[in-house]
């Protein structure tokens, strides 16, 4: 049955259960709150949400001061503007000041299809994780999403969690879904090759895993929902046993999952590594699902690029 | 106490030159003309207390102006958070832990900043943070006035007037000069009194702002107004207490030479023993 709940709902879900024990956990948003699905959350506590209007530079700084007074923040505004209107915000107060702020992107990636490059974020993991002391997070599905958010109310470190914005089909079941903190997910294994993707692109590269799977092609697939930490321990294991290491991440070529994928690659198990991403140019204008069909960024796009760099 | 108080900041002021002279750099005008303004919030009005930093019933303190940071240098040490000699002899030295602009992990340092228009909306949620709690800290905000420029300040008082926090209170080091000159040629801030008011603040405009008494009062004054955050605008002069650096642009950041140091030190050193 095709899933209709989107990651950002399970986030106000999971904050909702917890928000009615713990009365430090406080939502903030940017007139962001129907996008980011956390209107039940402001219905339900007012106390402890938190609505600055169209400012997201204001959103993540008073968010920082909520942090510093020893609440727990959760600043949900579309990706695109939470990582680069307010970037320095991000840097400063919420990495270098050292503060417990979540960061919430919604509607990442090109979730907003045909409203075009000032909505879409493809600089987010990138510019990100170039801030020293930020984490990024990329859950694939509803279930994980669960776990991720589950981990991250407990700890009191500052991070970057990307969601998209439509539903995207189980990766997991609620029964089962591995999950350890800042340690990739293994969901297939096999020698002929590595695919490693993040976010909503875990789902198809598992997709494109089913379909080399009938050519007799196996392939390891790592759910590498933390791009920051890098679970470098396991893209090394996956790139040694394979021929080549292909990366799939919805998101710009350069700086991304791809790029640090190469890096951890090049200086341990050399080997040919495949970046699948998204242009550096603006997307073609299109629904999410039609601008991956268009790049290739489904499973049997994914699966030809694999059969390309393994020859 | 008042005329106690008048001399501490001019032997601050002394610290703060001594402070930049060890380290070879430092924004020495602005140093000069926040000094008052630290003085009076460090100790007559914030609740602090160096053997308990992290007392969750303290006022808080951000220096959004963070390049004033040989100012607070001495503030924090005459307070007993840091000490004057450490500091002196590893100001801005390799691998030192006092650089040119607040760093959290000293104590008494409540957040990093450096880079401009961000102490307003940190200092929005920690105001916030005490209202929703019903909490009785107060929070305390520098910024400059070149500072202003940022259009983040303007997002903070509006939130600062949305929330109605009273217990917030900005204090703007308005002393009128910036980098490249004139704030008033570089980007026109006046009638400034007008416009944060227009934002929903109490606005106390002061006559000299380095004037402790008048600014005391003006902090007293903050804390009967219900409802709405207060800015204060302390009209001071930049390089405030020799002529050599007074009102002049040049002096945003310098290290005065051999001979204007003596000159500066002497010049203060009479201002202080004109109270003694």
């Amino acid at each position: 049955m095709k899933n209709t709940i989107p990651n950002r709902k399970v986030i106000c879900d999971v904050l909702m259960e917890h928000a009615k024990e713990d009365k430090d956990i406080m939502v903030l948003c940017s007139d962001s709150r129907g996008s980011a699905s956390l209107t039940p959350f402001f219905d339900s506590f007012p106390e402890q949400a938190v609505e600055v209007g169209i400012a997201e530079q204001d959103l993540v700084g008073i968010a920082a001061g909520l942090a510093k007074a020893g609440m727990k923040p959760y600043a949900a505004s579309p990706a695109s503007f939470i990582t680069t209107r307010s970037y320095e915000q991000c840097k400063v107060d919420c990495a270098y000041s050292d503060t417990n702020v979540k960061l919430i992107g919604i509607s990442g990636g090109v979730s907003y299809g045909a409203l075009g490059m000032s909505h879409h974020s493809a600089q987010d993991i990138a510019a990100m994780s170039a801030i020293p002391n930020m984490r990024v997070y990329l859950p694939s599905d509803r279930h994980q999403t669960r776990h991720l958010m589950e981990a991250l109310l407990k700890d009191e470190k500052c991070a970057y969690i990307r969601t998209g914005r439509n539903p995207v089909e189980d990766v997991y079941t609620e029964e089962n879904c591995p999950f350890e903190m800042n340690h990739a997910t293994v969901l297939t294994e096999g020698t002929d090759a590595a695919i490693i993707a993040c976010g909503e692109m875990v789902r198809p590269a598992l997709d494109a895993a089913a379909l080399l799977e009938e050519k007799g092609i196996h392939a390891t697939v790592l759910d590498m929902y933390c791009v920051k930490p890098l679970d470098e321990a396991a893209v090394i294991k996956a790139a040694q046993n394979a021929k080549a290491v292909i990366t799939v991440e919805e998101h710009s070529p350069f700086g991304g999952l791809g790029s640090m994928v190469a890096q951890v690659v090049s200086a341990n198990c050399p080997k040919k590594v495949v970046n699948i991403a998204l242009p550096d140019a603006p997307v073609v204008t299109g629904t999410s699902g039609e601008v991956f069909e268009y790049y290739g960024m489904t499973g049997e796009g994914i699966a030809k690029k694999v059969l390309e760099a393994i020859g | 106490m008042s005329e106690n108080l008048k001399a501490l900041a001019w032997k601050l002021r002394m610290d703060t030159i001594d402070i930049i002279m060890a380290g070879g750099g430092g924004h020495i005008g602005g140093d000069m003309s926040v000094m008052e303004i630290l003085t009076d919030l460090y100790f007559r009005q914030l609740k602090v207390a160096p053997e308990n930093p992290e007392d969750p019933d303290r006022d808080y303190f951000i220096l959004s102006k963070g390049h004033s940071m040989e100012a607070y240098y001495a503030v924090l040490c005459e307070r007993g958070f840091l000490d004057l000699e450490d500091v002196k002899a590893r100001f801005s030295k390799f691998d030192s832990p006092y650089i040119g602009h607040p760093h959290n992990t000293l104590p008494g340092i409540e957040m990093n900043s450096g880079s401009l228009g961000h102490g307003l909306p940190v200092a929005v949620g920690l105001a916030l943070a005490a209202k929703r709690r019903g909490k009785p800290n107060r929070v305390y905000v520098v910024t400059g006035d070149g500072e202003l420029a940022e259009g983040s300040n303007w997002e903070g008082f509006m939130s600062g007037a949305m929330f109605g926090l009273d217990n917030l209170c900005c204090i703007i080091d308005r002393n009128r000069l910036q980098i490249s000159g004139s704030t008033e040629d570089v980007m026109a801030l006046d009638d400034l009194k007008a416009k944060i008011a227009a934002f929903g603040w109490n606005v106390i405009s002061l006559q000299d702002g380095n004037d402790l008494d008048e600014l005391d009062a003006a902090f007293e004054q903050a804390k009967t107004v219900k409802d709405r955050p207060t800015c204060i605008i302390a009209n001071t002069v930049k390089g405030k207490g020799s002529p050599v650096m007074e009102n002049k642009a040049g002096w945003h950041h310098k290290v005065p030479s051999a001979e204007q140091y003596q000159e500066i030190m002497k010049d203060l050193e009479e201002r202080k023993a004109a109270l003694a």
